[in-house]
């Protein structure tokens, strides 16, 4: 559908979320959290943190938590019996104040989730969210969007997306029907559109490399000792999966007592040791070298044959939360440089 | 920071070893770790109070051991680590060179265990005043308080085992975590198995720890586990009169008794 453009005034939007909590919806924003900007629950706008680029974990939770109950079961003496599985009732999200590259994270995770197998679990949370996103004014030295065919205006992914102008006003464009289901709770909110130019409210993201390129470039790369020097400081820690609007991977594991037990889900990450190792003990990834090919394989060379989308949207929380300052921009720079 | 370089220099020139851990600028004007094997490299160490990463994890990991003889630019934290992964049998005397620091900043290249050990008795180890401060505010709390408190602390945790991966005595080729048969640890990160997770790694370095604080540091989500640590540094040190990392032949203090125990039990 063609996008609407509309306005809104920051005391509407104030109103728009009082609108859009009576009406049942939740919704979840940045917040501040001691030292950290991470989403929270907000019931009105003061709430929401003002001065943020990004906030230190994704948006992805929304539909892909941390961990979830799959199905419970009971062992009985017919067999095994299961309950309650993907009848979950989940709740109508409003993620507000997510940046484009977090709402372009749900196009990459969409695509995995429903690839061979349709994901209900992930496919209903996402169904009753509806993503607001706000453009970006500003970046940092993290950011890398424009080189992973993102742009801090990107509207991909977004039901709406506000920019805001220098009046304090918001432009709104209405992108999805879920866009306008939300404008149409309180259709008298929203203005007409001034005549502005979008481009000259957003940040200026320098491109560092061509994502295309270096889909293409990698492969050749495979057995190039490249992998092993970017990763000698790497910990094989799982904070770059974690933070990653785009990450996937996900474990089962069942908790059991006596004969009833859940099944739950749980986000693992290809960084761990444990991730490949077989019930024989062999690991065909046994070194972390090994590891971080692969990490960076799957986005860029994987995910884009098999699914025709990249595994990586630029935000740069992977760099940003790494304790040892694994920098993925400056990994990728330095591939497409090197002579293969 | 000259004299750094040039001592990794000459140990990389003169083949006495084929790498040097050390710490290097990165693009975004900060510190990171870096591992020069060409002496023209050594140009690129740097040593400022930004370089506070526990390098001596690096001296196990199996494509830095994979160049042949370390050495590592040692701060105080480093040659603790050292010590006490030397008193585990996890390296052995003389196989790692220390680059460190006098307390008059001189630098001076330590070979052996004992050489270690001697300039590490230079220096002190309690806890300083501000961690001790940080460790009695959250004393004083009430027990429901600080259950309170180390919950909702938990609950930002989603395992990303930073804290682990970050922590030289953390060397473990399968963790307690990952030990499934039995399942000792829930895997989710749900309270139950972050309280559990958090508590294990806790106890199992209880006397082991050497205070660097990466656990803490590397934690995304800012939890602070360092204050778990402190206090099982001041437990061991009244409970024991022991200091790990100070001794590459002393016995870990939880996997070793006294016939003289004030507990009548071990008898």
């Amino acid at each position: 559908m063609e996008i609407q453009k509309k306005s809104i005034s920051k005391a509407s939007l104030q109103k728009l979320i009082e609108k859009l909590n009576a009406n049942g919806r939740k919704i979840i924003a940045p917040v501040k959290k001691e030292n950290l900007v991470e989403f929270g629950f907000i019931s009105g706008l003061e709430q929401m943190a003002e001065d943020y680029i990004l906030t230190n974990q994704s948006a992805k939770s929304a539909a892909f938590p941390k961990f979830e109950k799959l199905f419970s079961y009971e062992v009985t003496k017919n067999g095994i019996t299961q309950s309650d599985s993907g009848n979950t009732e989940f709740p109508e999200l409003v993620l507000l104040g997510v940046r484009p590259c977090d709402a372009d994270g749900f196009t990459s995770l969409s695509a995995i989730f429903t690839w061979d197998y349709h994901d209900t679990q992930y496919t209903d949370r996402l169904n009753k969210t509806t993503l607001i996103s706000i453009s970006c004014s500003k970046c940092d030295d993290y950011c890398f969007c424009t080189s992973v065919d993102g742009h801090p205006g990107n509207t991909k992914g977004s039901d709406i997306q506000l920019t805001r102008l220098e009046s304090g006003d918001y432009l709104a464009e209405i992108i999805t029907e879920k866009g306008i289901t939300v404008m149409n709770l309180a259709p008298e909110l929203f203005a007409n559109a001034p005549a502005v130019e979008k481009e000259k409210y957003l940040a200026l993201v320098p491109s560092r490399f061509k994502a295309g390129e270096i889909a293409g470039k990698i492969k050749s790369l495979f057995e190039n000792d490249i992998w092993i020097e970017q990763s000698l400081r790497c910990l094989g820690c799982g904070a770059c999966a974690f933070v990653c609007p785009a990450c996937a991977c996900f474990d089962i594991q069942d908790e059991s007592k006596g004969k009833n037990g859940i099944r739950l889900r749980c986000w693992d990450s290809c960084g761990f040791s444990l991730f490949t190792l077989h019930t024989s003990g062999h690991n065909p990834r046994e070194v972390q070298s090994q590891r971080w090919r692969q990490r960076l394989m799957h986005k860029f060379s994987y995910m884009p044959e098999r699914l025709d989308v990249l595994g990586c949207v630029g935000c740069g929380r992977c760099s940003r939360a790494c304790p040892v300052d694994m920098n993925i921009m400056e990994h990728l720079i330095n591939i497409s440089e090197v002579q293969a | 920071m000259l004299e750094i370089r040039q001592k990794a220099k000459e140990l990389l020139e003169s083949g006495k070893v084929k790498v040097v851990i050390g710490y290097g600028k990165s693009t975004n004007n900060t510190t990171r770790a870096v591992f020069i094997r060409k002496p023209e490299d050594a140009e690129k160490l740097v040593l400022d109070e930004s370089c506070v990463q526990n390098l001596a994890l690096y001296l196990y990991k199996h494509e830095v051991k994979h160049f042949g003889k370390e050495a590592v630019v040692a701060s105080l934290p480093v040659l603790r680590s050292m010590l006490q992964l030397g008193a585990e049998n996890q390296i052995k005397d003389q196989e790692v060179i220390a680059i460190a620091l006098t307390p008059e900043k001189k630098v001076v290249e330590l070979s052996t265990f004992a050489e270690i050990e001697k300039h590490v008795s230079l220096f002190k180890h309690d806890l300083t005043a501000e961690e001790k401060q940080l460790l009695k505010k959250i004393n004083a709390m009430t027990l429901e308080d600080r259950w309170e408190y180390w919950n909702k602390e938990f609950s930002k945790c989603f395992k990303c085992y930073a804290c682990r991966q970050s922590c030289p005595m953390c060397y473990c080729p399968r963790c307690a975590a990952e030990v499934n048969n039995p399942q000792w640890i829930p895997v989710a990160p749900h309270q139950h198995g972050n309280l559990e997770w958090h508590l294990m790694r806790a106890m199992h370095l209880a006397g082991r720890c050497i205070n660097c604080g990466d656990c803490a540091k590397a934690c995304p989500v800012n939890i602070p586990l360092n204050l778990l640590t402190y206090q099982l540094i001041e437990e061991i040190n009244n409970e024991f009169k022991y200091t790990a990392g100070t001794s590459a032949s002393q016995n870990y203090v939880l996997s070793t008794w006294k016939l003289e125990d004030k507990e009548s039990f071990i008898r």
